[in-house]
């Protein structure tokens, strides 16, 4: 079969030549005069001479914005390491749910997918603002123990103080978490459902308690799964804008925020190029970083 | 044996849901037995095994292991390995590591890690190998270090599922042997789960057979094939010529049973106690039955033990089979009924005695068929 579809070469390129032209087009090419762009400076407002200067990416690490690339980093390793934390279980859940459980169980965590990243984010606005319902439930539970406590005479505990949930790096980080979880769960339950599950059973014979047969037999055969869990994660967290845009604070902006400001109120697109550029070469680095640690991992049979 | 027993079942049973897996199964297996559990697919053997090493837990009834109930006992609490179906060596691991598992876990000092992995290796045959990585293992290989991973541990009883069905006929015939030695070397009592009668014939010192969840015979492999106790077990071990009847004479001294799809009466030189009148089954294994030559106008032939016109049938070659070593004819006999006959090659030219169509005499002697009442 194979064979044959190499053979009928008009077949083969009948069938590669439309993506391959939609993808050169619209992608390579933009790609390409954006990456002209970098090196480049503005002549006026809208023309822009590109004349093979550094300067760009001179300015682009700068410490104010090295510090915001690196900032950018710690935010989404963050994010990908509570991804990890809390989807290892949810993962591990899955893999072990009756088989009419598993499609519902996939289904909730797929859910999310379907429903707009801006109304998802504004939906989390109204849970985590100071009149939002976690404070809401809050002042309850807080009203709630003033009255049992004056009922046991106790001094009274004073007003609610509502928390300060929004615009600020918790909740750009929450925002990240919710938004990336189901990224990293998709890639962990395939790894562990692939897990053949005498494995286990074979650690507990000879003896180990769960956490041991956790540690020593089931992640180290997730691990190609988890690596790409956590690559799949940390790329658009990495370059996440909506999310730091809208629950963060004037402290929380991440460097997708930065190029946006670039390319619309500054104006200034070389420069938003060059930080793009970087932004991508670091998702480079990532993904080879990825390749070499799969490489070393064992074949999960 | 006035010892008590390694491990007893007491009238354990298993429901998944509805279904019966495991049916008010009472059993016991002695110290250094190797025991096999046979059976075909779904008759619930495995699950028999996999509540012995703990992996599922009984829905009434008790396991005991040295008298001690286990039922509560988790799988890594118990004193029995198991060897997988699938082998489950771990992939991340080397072989010594596989094999070093199950001490590490038990905090076992390195120095003696090292010298019982060395031992453990040896026993089975992969001394040398302990640095090898499971994926540059054969499939016999990869057994090896499952066995060798699991006896380290010296359990009292070893399990096995179905140890040899994932390896080539050639090299499971040379495992089974190894299997036995290795058995009598460590002395450990062997628990084996096999849907391969001859696996199980060959192995075990007794048997246990299932169908359906339900025990219906265990014995040792002889007496498994030369007395069982039903139609299933007759058919299920080996091949078997059944025939219906009722049992029209039946003396201490000897027996007879009609059969409607016999033209003859089958003469039994033993009483049966079964119901006179009722419904039996002569099962007359295919080796057992004997051609002779039939020429025309001549007497049946008598073996000596049952009266004239007992015994003896005629019929026509219908099918020749060529195994070999032995040849296997259908014949059909009067009355359409086809019975299938074995016969040893004891010479070279055995096969060429009998003809497809040509008319010869069945016959056997009056100990061979087994009275079977269910």
């Amino acid at each position: 079969m194979e064979q044959s579809w190499k053979q009928a070469k008009a077949v083969f390129a009948g069938a590669l030549g439309p993506p391959l032209f939609w993808l050169v087009l619209f992608f390579l090419v933009p790609l390409a005069i954006v990456w002209a762009y970098s090196f480049g400076h503005n002549n006026g407002l809208v023309d822009i001479a590109i004349t093979g200067t550094f300067k760009n990416y001179a300015r682009a690490i700068e410490p104010l914005y090295l510090k915001i690339f690196v900032k950018s980093a710690w935010v989404a390793a963050i994010t990908t390491g509570l991804c990890l934390v809390i989807g290892f279980p949810v993962a591990l859940a899955i893999t072990f749910a009756s088989e009419k459980a598993k499609t519902w169980l996939l289904l909730l965590i797929m859910l999310p997918f379907w429903t707009n990243l801006l109304i998802r984010t504004y939906a989390l606005i109204a849970v985590l603002r100071t009149e939002g319902y976690v404070n809401m439930g809050l002042e309850w539970i807080w009203k709630g123990g003033g009255l049992v406590g004056a009922l046991l005479g106790l001094q009274p505990i004073g007003d609610y103080r509502p928390l300060e949930l929004l615009h600020n790096n918790f909740a750009v980080v929450l925002g990240l978490v919710y938004v990336h979880l189901p990224f990293m769960v998709l890639p962990l339950y395939s790894a562990l459902d692939r897990l053949d599950k005498s494995l286990l059973e074979a650690s507990l014979d000879l003896g180990a308690g769960h956490i041991r047969t956790l540690f020593k037999v089931v992640v180290p055969l997730a691990l190609p799964g988890i690596a790409s869990g956590v690559l799949i994660t940390f790329i658009p967290a990495l370059g996440a804008y909506l999310t730091p845009d809208l629950l963060g604070g004037p402290d929380s902006q991440m460097i997708a925020n930065v190029i946006e400001r670039q390319f619309k109120r500054a104006n200034d697109w070389p420069f938003g190029a060059a930080l793009s550029f970087l932004l991508m070469y670091l998702t480079f680095i990532a993904i080879a970083v990825q390749a070499v640690l799969s490489r070393k991992a064992p074949e999960a049979k | 044996m006035t010892n008590q027993p390694i491990i007893t079942f007491e009238n354990v049973t298993k429901r998944f849901g509805k279904m019966v897996a495991v049916d008010n199964v009472s059993l016991s297996v002695e110290e250094g037995e190797f025991f096999s559990l046979l059976g075909p697919s779904g008759c619930g053997k495995t699950t028999l095994l996999r509540m012995l090493a703990g992996f599922e837990t009984p829905t009434e009834g008790r396991i005991l292991i040295d008298g001690q109930d286990i039922s509560n006992v988790p799988p890594n609490k118990r004193p029995v390995n198991m060897v997988f179906q699938s082998y489950a060596v771990f992939p991340h691991m080397s072989v010594a590591d596989n094999v070093a598992y199950g001490l590490k876990v038990d905090r076992t000092p390195a120095a003696e890690i090292k010298r019982r992995v060395e031992e453990a290796l040896e026993l089975v045959q992969l001394g040398g190998l302990g640095d090898r990585k499971p994926d540059q293992l054969s499939g016999g290989q990869r057994q090896r270090v499952a066995l060798a991973r699991a006896l380290i541990k010296r359990p009292r009883v070893l399990l096995l599922d179905e140890p040899l069905s994932a390896l080539d006929a050639k090299l499971r015939e040379q495992m089974r042997t190894e299997l036995c030695t290795l058995q009598e070397k460590v002395g450990i009592t062997f628990i084996m789960v096999t849907h391969d009668q001859d696996e199980a014939l060959a192995l075990a010192s007794r048997c246990a057979v299932m169908n359906r969840g339900v025990l219906k015979q265990v014995a040792t492999p002889s007496d498994l094939y030369e007395f069982p106790n039903s139609r299933f077990v007759a058919d299920f071990i080996g091949s078997v010529n059944l025939f219906e009847g009722v049992l029209a004479v039946d003396e201490p001294s000897h027996a007879v049973i009609r059969s409607p799809d016999l033209p003859i009466d089958i003469f039994l030189d033993h009483g049966v106690t079964g119901p006179r009148g009722g419904t039996v089954w002569a099962a007359i294994r295919p080796e057992k039955i004997e051609l002779h030559k039939k020429v025309e106008g001549g007497e049946p032939p008598n073996l000596g033990d049952a009266p004239k016109g007992t015994n003896a049938v005629a019929g026509i070659i219908r099918h020749e089979a060529y195994l070999g070593g032995s040849s296997v004819y259908e014949v059909e006999i009067a009355g359409g009924r086809r019975v299938k006959v074995h016969r040893s090659n004891l010479t070279r030219w055995d096969q060429e005695d009998f003809k497809l169509g040509e008319t010869v005499w069945l016959c056997w002697h009056a100990c061979s068929p087994a009275v079977l009442l269910s």
